[in-house]
């Protein structure tokens, strides 16, 4: 199966620090992927690099084999590739029906429109509920966002990812400050997404990273040193020891 | 609590009205006011229709403040831009239909939109605050200097406007003017609701609450703003040539600082971000002022000062912001 997304020895330093080394990843449709690493690993500028956010110092970004390198952020988003926030970003004062609607209207190309209003167009309307309703948002379609709660709005940030229809989904901590019991939530929430959508999530949660990926990718000091399934994963020294340090062979020693 | 227990028991879509039916009311009360105004007030036609001006312009104000964040000091440069255009047609060109010259203001108003939109939207927050007073200055100064056409600090005067539709003359009284006003602000007041509520205001809404989310929604947040500007300074110029018509002159204070600033004032007066807002901060900052500064002329800028201070402490979202809130409230508590 051919690449949608591909990211090709991309290389960013600040001043004599190099923050990303020759980092190379390759995504098929449909694929569920898991980036994680300790802290300090890089994966934040990974993820700011690769949306256009920072320039890398050499490398490139793919899209469907097209280099969408020198893109904008907004440029790339619009060739379909899209990212949720660690930290949501959301406007308090509108309603999830709003933004889902606005992020349907966008993606058609109708968000400049001066006249019109989303609740006369039926089609807007059926997708925006649909979404809604698959997330389980529908009874908050009205309250504004500010007035939800944080899980909620977790979750309207994957239901306007998908509101967006993107090609590659990067999903940067997707139950970050989500009590550990409603992780579940999120998790359904993720099960709905389309089949054919290239997934790439960053997440500290273990038990949700080794339910939702198919495959883990493993940076540390700005490396990949793992590539390969989640079974594999918790078994590689290297990745052991990126973790845990010295402590890696205490177990074996003990 | 559980994020389920909360989509539970939250309470199911807050009804939110039927959007025509409150701007059919919205109207009305204008026009009710607007009738009010005209028999409670016949010998204040002139300030009334002042009023009316000035609206135009914290509505265009409205348009980038309240509705996409934009900070500035600077939106007279919009409303003169359209006063001295209207007038410059009038007294150099001979363009005295006085439709034409309310045409002539907008487009004027909409490129000093644009050239100051670009200037002013390449800063944020402090940097763009001050670039904007940069601009207003600027546009004074340009004005002050060129008094060929704009007659510099002496004014522009001789406008001589054209019976409107060839049938009311422009009276001594200010009926005609003030007549004309309420018809260019209702006109616009209908347009710019069905703009607010566009798929375009929306955007225009979500870039001031958080413009790095509108931009990854691949949305330009720049463009987006520049078009709101070019519109914001239409309305503006629709004001500031409704002034020239009515007042036949145009002096060099429609350019100031002083007026950028009191637009700004009566917009937070009556609450940023609503149409109804900027109409009630005009009316009251323009009234209090009037009367304020009969009664007590040394004083009622203290005044004035004392009230803006009251407001923004105890109703932050303004006037009509802070009502409109009490009334949801009320409503919602009952059952």
């Amino acid at each position: 199966m051919s690449a949608i997304f591909e990211v090709e020895r991309l290389k960013k330093s600040f001043g004599g620090l190099d923050v990303t080394k020759d980092v190379s990843l390759s995504m098929a449709r449909g694929d569920r992927l898991a980036l994680i690493g300790p802290n300090g690993a890089g994966k934040t500028t990974f993820v700011n690099l690769v949306t256009g956010h920072l320039q890398p110092s050499s490398g490139r970004v793919l899209m469907d084999g097209e280099d969408i390198s020198r893109f904008n952020p907004m440029r790339r988003v619009r060739a379909g590739l899209v990212r949720s926030f660690q930290v949501t970003r959301l406007f308090s004062e509108m309603t999830p029906e709003e933004h889902v609607a606005l992020a349907i209207l966008q993606r058609e190309g109708k968000s400049g429109r001066m006249a019109e209003n989303f609740h006369a167009m039926p089609q807007v309307m059926r997708e925006m509920r649909g979404i809604l309703e698959t997330l389980n948002l529908g009874a908050l379609a009205t309250v504004p966002v500010g007035e939800i709660a944080y899980g909620q709005q977790r979750l309207l940030e994957i239901a306007l990812a998908m509101a967006l229809r993107p090609k590659v989904l990067l999903l940067d901590e997707p139950a970050a400050g989500v009590p550990h019991s409603d992780t579940f939530l999120i998790e359904n929430a993720l099960a709905q997404l389309p089949d054919d959508l290239a997934v790439l999530m960053i997440e500290h949660d273990m038990d949700l990273v080794f339910r939702f990926a198919k495959r883990v990718v493993v940076l540390a000091a700005g490396e990949i040193i793992f590539d390969g399934s989640p079974r594999d994963v918790t078994e590689d020294a290297r990745v052991r020891e990126a973790y845990l340090g010295s402590y890696a062979h205490a177990g074996s020693a003990a | 609590m559980s994020a389920t227990d909360i989509s539970t028991s939250a309470a199911p879509a807050v009804h939110t009205g039927r959007p025509w039916q409150r701007d059919l009311i919205g109207i009305a009360v204008i026009l009710l006011a607007a009738i009010g105004g005209y028999f409670l007030f016949p010998d204040n036609l002139a300030l009334l229709t002042r009023i009316i001006a000035i609206m135009l312009l914290v509505l265009s104000l409205d348009l980038v403040t309240g509705y996409c964040g934009v900070a500035t000091l600077g939106h007279a440069a919009l409303f003169g831009a359209g006063a001295y255009a209207a007038g410059i047609a009038a007294v150099t060109f001979g363009i005295t239909e006085p439709l034409s010259m309310i045409g002539i203001g907008a487009i004027a108003g909409a490129v000093a939109g644009l050239v100051s939109g670009v200037v002013i939207l390449r800063g944020h927050g402090l940097a763009q605050l001050v670039l904007s007073i940069a601009v207003i200055h600027l546009f004074h100064e340009a004005a002050n200097k060129a008094s060929t056409y704009t007659g510099g600090s002496d004014g522009l005067s001789g406008i001589a406007p054209d019976p409107l539709f060839g049938l009311f003359e422009f009276d001594l009284w200010g009926r005609t003017a003030y007549a004309f006003g309420i018809v260019l602000l209702v006109l616009v007041f209908v347009l710019l609701r069905i703009l607010v509520r566009s798929p375009f205001g929306m955007l225009c809404r979500g870039i001031r609450q958080d413009p790095i989310r509108v931009s990854a929604m691949g949305a330009s947040v720049k463009a987006s703003l520049i078009k709101m500007y070019v519109i914001s300074g239409a309305v503006a110029g629709i004001g500031g040539a409704l002034n020239a018509v009515s007042t036949q002159v145009v002096g060099l204070d429609s350019l100031s600082f002083t007026n950028s600033a009191e637009a700004l004032v009566m917009l937070v007066l009556g609450g940023a971000g609503s149409l109804y807002g900027a109409f009630v901060g005009t009316i009251v900052f323009m009234w209090f002022e009037h009367v304020v500064s009969a009664a007590n002329p040394f004083h009622w800028l203290t005044i004035v000062g004392a009230l803006l201070i009251t407001v923004v402490l105890f109703a932050p979202k303004g006037l009509y912001g802070t009502a409109a809130n009490l009334a949801k409230r009320f409503a919602r508590s009952r059952p």
